[in-house]
């Protein structure tokens, strides 16, 4: 069974090796071969998922080592795998999720010219992330860490002849540079610390590491996560990442990539445990950003757009368990899971829509869409009421357990991080609301497609005409059949799981757990839920249902004109890190030419005249020469004879 | 008792007296035969030079000289490989001449060197022909009077001075004796046994014959100076010690042994005489190697000696040299080597700067390169100072590298020509990798070694010497040596600037096309300066095994 989890990387990454270096002879086959692999490397899971069933709670971890990767000295780094019950939900959920998006994106990119290529980075995707959960040592998770962003950017940038494509595609890879340093820096000094960075070892020993620096690695780690999972401070480029294709919205960021700064604090949470003031500031960056995320959420008219602020909600939901420590842990990775569901289904219709819109972003020309598209309507209604937390749906679950666990922190800050959370709520139901009456209620606002000037088109529009009203319709099976899988899971999963806290007992053995001391009642969390679950859809309601929407938007209060702004999240990075950064260069620019420059040249200018001095001693005359001789000599016998007398 | 008797019994008394027999000196001839060859080759030389006619003359003594020069080879090869560089290593002659590691291998550089030296003095090619004669660098007839009649009719007959050979082969032996001295008297004979052939040497250019005769003049009165020094601190020490030995002076200075000689009572173990004597046997020295302050004539005779001779002697002299200097230092007085470090910390400092910085506004090729010398010389001392064995074989190795370097440098320089013979002007440099890129390439690498850019023998060797530095407690010198080494660096690339990214003047000099003989030298230069600098292990370990002097 152990050889099997390195086939897990390999499939898709041989899929994407064959894809990118086969060429256009493999055009017509490409997609159906990526589906292929992504598929297998599922297959494969669920096999090592029911053999990891069939041994008891403590056996259940599984490890190999493939090869020592770099021996040198003291210094040891092996390319090993470990797949343990944490692991494996990773596993399912990317193997899963990602199986049903590539059937996706079959009829998604059907058009697309490059759609070899983009099943292509979709299976190195794949692997990367599997890379990342299974390995069994952070230099190797940074090896997963690294490709996933690699992958991210090149699909992001999918559509590179738009700038705003190019441009989104680096700004997330700049922005994860920023964490990526953080987690480099982090192993170092987990080498430096533990002598390895080995998971087991690490973790084993983090309590007789010094509370200053676990703090240190933590606080790293929480900057890496930051990065990857979009959290303030480095959320910045989830919302412009949205101009890549639907697809790698769903996927990467959304139901996989996006949870790895998840995952990273889950795996590190020995760590964690021993740093509580890195904890406390892990949860500040969830609570924070759930409200953020949450907000700009409200905000936003484009469709992908709110999603995205959604999921950087979503997740700030899971930073903030994650920071609870044991007591969060699992509701984390729970609520992960059946947000991978949810989220994948919402951005999986989303697409739906876009699709049968001429790629129509703004929700303010969609409406009335119920009756033209009903089972992505159904779909994606039934993703809406799980993320809101209705009754008996997974967000319902997972939610309300994160927001006990909040609670359950004690003291003032479990008050504080239980009102954000509960507030979260209600924004959440209020904005998902307002997609959902936008999107599917309401009258007809449809309009002419957007002309090939605007840049917001997509290429495919031009195939499907523009100019003309579009006649909305429904999708193909290929892009349905997965929609109601996801939709299937979003319904299902969060009961199944919380059925004789069946995820509890699954994920125990390996992050732990504990029961907080709550100051108020499960009864007590749940009715509150529901109650400002209620006032969200009742706000939205009001606002969007009962009255016909404007097709341009109105011009709005200035908290709106901010929130649309993302909450100034680029104006905020363009004076501090741009302005400040040109003035640094300048500054720096300005001490090379000067400082440096004129020492360089002063002291080249120094040589050089005192060459021209010294080489008039060299006079020609032969007298002068035996005269330097003498002289020479004369020192030197001094020289000899001082050194005796001193 | 009267007068007569006193004279009488004086009589008496040496006649009843058996006469003593002096006793024979025992020489192990087949130890010192690399030098025994190289002088009897010299010999034939000079024998040929009588006896055989003009028109083969040039090619029998160059076919003496190569040949004596390669047997030479073959026996230090086998001296080596016969043990006498390790654990056989002695004294030989009377205690005389050392034959022991750094002395075999000093030689070995020094015969190789000379032998592609050889092959530059043998060029015909390059100088357009005289009469329809093929001539080399050499003066028609040297006692002529530049630009007389007799100089003329001299080169109308189409005289040339093959006497270059048998003085090459003269100065190869003092040279080869210079390094393995073992006593201050061999040392002094071996000194004028080299220095007298090169000083006629260096007036025998065929062009600019003034320059040369004056870079002559210089050299020969500068250079006696230097052997008065080193004589008085030859005397100072036998004062000193009571012996010339080696390591006679070694036992007396580290005061296991006092010479009872009653004559000396005075003056044995005063320490007034050994440093004195000291300071000056080392200046005479260093003169030799060319340090500063002792380097003045090293730019004015580098300058007008003809080409390959300047090669020749600043390789092979300053091999011999610095073998010497290791020698005294090493054999003679470790015991004192807290009074000689710090005067030779100083000395390198000075040469390092002074060649570095100096010949930074050098517009001569061969002053440039001559200023070089004088950088590279203080480099070198960096390592002898190191005291240690590995300083010892880091300046084996530097030499041997170094040698190469520059045979190869000067060999290049007397390719580049205009009516006047030689362009040495760096001026008429300019541009001269488009005009003939191989030869402005193969400079570059020479230039390159120069400067100590890796993958070149340069680098090897200079890495080497100041490691040994370092290690030896001389940091401050390795410091000095990498600053100079900097400044170095800027006028070497000047010049591979000057080739390859200035406009060729329309005037500008042409290249010759040498003989097989210059060809051939060059192609050894780059080949030894590519492979000690790809693959210095197996050199520096043969360095290292010839680190140990015999005592």
């Amino acid at each position: 069974m152990e050889n099997l989890i390195g086939t897990l990387v390999l499939v898709p990454l041989l899929g994407a090796g064959v894809l990118l270096c086969g060429g256009r002879r493999l055009d017509r086959a490409g997609h159906w071969i990526g589906t292929f692999a992504a598929a297998l490397s599922f297959v494969i899971g669920v096999v090592l998922f029911a053999d990891m069933l069939g041994r008891s709670g403590e056996d259940r971890e599984l490890a190999a080592t493939v090869f020592s990767w770099v021996p040198v000295g003291g210094f040891r780094a092996d390319v090993g795998f470990q797949l343990d019950q944490l692991s494996m939900t990773f596993v399912l959920l990317i193997t899963g999720v990602g199986s049903l998006i590539h059937l996706y994106s079959v009829g998604y990119m059907a058009h697309d010219e490059r759609r070899r290529r983009f099943f292509g980075y979709l299976n190195l995707f794949l692997a990367a992330m599997l890379l990342l959960v299974l390995a069994d040592n952070y230099l190797l998770l940074y090896v997963g860490w690294e490709g996933v962003g690699l992958a991210s950017y090149l699909l992001i940038g999918f559509w590179q002849h738009k700038p705003s494509a190019a441009t989104a595609a680096k700004k997330a890879f700049l922005v994860n540079r920023v964490g990526d340093m953080g987690l480099s820096i982090a192993i170092m000094l987990m080498f430096t610390t533990f002598g390895t960075f080995a998971f087991g070892p690490v973790l084993e020993n983090a309590d007789k590491a010094g509370e200053g620096r676990l703090t240190a690695i933590g606080l790293l780690l929480l900057l890496a996560a930051c990065g990857k999972s979009a959290q303030v401070p480095l959320q910045s480029w989830l919302g412009d990442a949205m101009e890549g294709p639907t697809p790698v919205s769903a996927l990467i960021h959304a139901a996989t990539m996006v949870t790895a700064g998840v995952y990273l604090i889950t795996r590190s949470g020995a760590i964690f445990d021993g740093a509580p003031d890195a904890q406390t500031a892990v949860v500040t960056v969830g609570a924070v950003t759930l409200l953020f995320g949450a907000i700009v959420g409200c905000a936003k008219d484009d469709i992908k757009k709110a999603l995205a602020g959604s999921t950087m909600s979503q997740i700030g939901y899971m930073v903030l368990a994650a920071g609870l420590g044991p007591i969060g842990y699992p509701f984390a990775i729970m609520h992960l899971v059946t947000h991978g569901f949810f989220k994948a289904g919402l951005f999986l219709g989303a697409g739906s829509v876009m699709h049968a819109m001429n790629d129509e972003v703004d929700m303010r020309r969609y409406g009335g869409l119920r009756r033209y598209m009903p089972i992505t309507f159904v779909t994606f209604g039934l993703g809406y009421l799980a993320i809101i937390g209705f009754p008996g749906l997974s967000g319902f679950f997972s939610k309300d357990k994160i927001i006990e666990a909040a609670f359950a922190k004690g003291g003032t800050e479990g008050w504080i991080l239980g009102g954000a959370a509960l507030l979260g709520a209600a924004i959440t139901a209020y904005y998902m609301t307002r997609v959902m009456l936008l999107t599917f209620f309401g009258e007809k606002r449809w309009q002419p497609a957007p002309s090939p000037e605007e840049p917001g088109a997509e290429p495919a529009a031009e195939t499907r005409g523009e100019g003309r009203m579009p006649h909305p319709h429904e999708s193909p099976k290929v892009m349905t059949i997965p929609m109601i899988v996801l939709a299937a899971g979003s319904v299902l999963a969060g009961g199944l799981f919380s059925l004789n806290d069946a995820f509890l007992t699954w994920l125990e053995p390996v992050t732990g757990h504990e029961e907080g001391h709550s100051p108020v009642t499960a009864v007590q969390v749940t009715t509150a839920t529901l109650v400002v679950l209620f006032v969200g859809v009742a706000l939205a309601w009001a606002q969007y249902g009962r009255r016909p929407v404007p097709v341009t938007a109105p011009p709005g209060s200035l908290p709106v004109r901010i929130a649309r702004r993302d909450l100034l999240q680029d104006d905020i990075n363009h004076i501090v890190l741009v302005r400040g950064g040109e003035h640094l260069t300048r500054s720096l620019v300005y001490v090379d030419h000067t400082l440096v420059d004129g020492v360089v040249n002063g002291t080249a200018a120094a040589v050089g005249g005192l060459s021209g001095r010294m080489r008039r001693l060299q006079n020609g005359f032969a007298r002068s020469y035996a005269v330097s001789m003498f002289g020479g000599a004369a020192v030197l016998i001094a020289a000899t004879l001082l050194m005796r007398a001193v | 008792m009267s007068h007569v008797e006193t004279v009488h019994s004086l009589w008496t008394l040496a006649a009843a007296e058996a006469p003593k027999k002096i006793p024979g000196p025992h020489i192990e001839y087949v130890q010192l035969s690399p030098t025994l060859i190289v002088l009897g080759a010299a010999l034939l030389g000079v024998l040929a030079e009588a006896f055989l006619p003009r028109g083969v003359r040039h090619r029998a003594q160059l076919g003496l000289a190569a040949l004596g020069l390669a047997a030479a080879f073959a026996a230090v090869v086998a001296l080596a490989a016969g043990g006498y560089a390790s654990d056989k290593s002695h004294v030989a002659a009377m205690g005389a001449v050392a034959v022991d590691g750094p002395a075999l291998f000093l030689q070995g550089t020094i015969l190789l060197v000379a032998l592609v030296a050889v092959f530059t003095f043998a060029e015909r090619r390059l100088d357009p022909a005289a009469d329809g004669r093929p001539v080399d660098s050499f003066a028609a007839q040297a006692a002529a009077v530049p630009g007389g009649d007799a100089e003329r009719e001299a080169v109308a007959a189409g005289m040339v001075t093959t006497e270059v050979f048998p003085l090459v082969l003269f100065a190869v032996g003092g040279m080869l004796v210079f390094p393995a001295a073992d006593d201050l008297l061999t040392l002094f004979v071996a000194l004028e046994v080299f220095s007298l052939p090169l000083y006629i040497l260096c007036g025998l250019a065929r062009r600019q014959r003034l320059l040369s005769q004056e870079s002559a003049v210089k050299y020969f009165l500068l250079g006696a100076f230097s052997s008065a020094f080193l004589l008085f601190g030859i005397a100072l020490l036998y004062g000193y010690a009571g012996t010339v030995t080696y390591a006679g002076i070694a036992d007396v200075v580290s005061g296991t042994t006092r010479v009872m000689d009653p004559a000396l009572a005075g003056s044995t173990a005063n320490d007034a005489l050994l440093l004195v004597g000291v300071a000056m046997v080392l200046m005479g020295l260093l003169f030799k190697v060319g340090a500063v302050p002792f380097h003045m004539w090293t730019p004015d005779v580098y300058q007008g000696a003809p080409t390959p001779v300047t090669g020749f002697m600043a390789a092979a002299t300053k091999v011999a040299a610095f073998g010497a200097l290791l020698r005294l230092l090493y054999v003679v007085l470790p015991g004192m080597r807290w009074d000689w470090r710090p005067v030779m910390w100083g000395v390198a400092i000075v040469t390092m700067l002074v060649g570095a910085i100096v010949a930074v506004t050098q517009t001569d090729v061969k002053r440039l390169l001559a200023y070089s010398s004088i950088a590279h010389a203080g480099f070198i001392l960096a390592g002898v100072i190191a005291a240690t064995p590995d300083g010892v074989s880091s300046v084996l190795f530097y030499l041997a590298a170094y040698s190469f370097v520059t045979l190869g440098a000067f060999a290049v320089v007397t390719l580049v020509r205009d009516a006047g013979g030689e362009a040495t002007h760096l001026s008429k440099w300019a541009g001269l990798g488009r005009r003939s890129p191989l030869v402005a390439a193969v400079f570059a690498v020479f230039l390159l070694a120069f400067a100590g850019i890796p993958l070149t023998s340069g680098f090897a060797g200079k890495f080497a010497v100041f490691k040994a530095a370092a290690q030896g407690g001389a940091a401050p010198l390795v410091i000095v040596g990498v600053l100079s080494s900097a400044i170095a660096a800027f006028f070497y690339i000047r010049v591979i600037v000057l080739m390859f990214f200035s406009e060729p003047k329309a005037d500008g000099p042409t290249v010759a096309v040498p003989s097989p003989l210059t060809s051939s030298a060059i192609a050894i230069g780059v080949a030894v300066t590519l492979v000690l600098g790809l693959a210095p292990q197996y050199f520096l370990e043969l360095a290292g095994q010839a680190g140990v002097f015999v005592r």
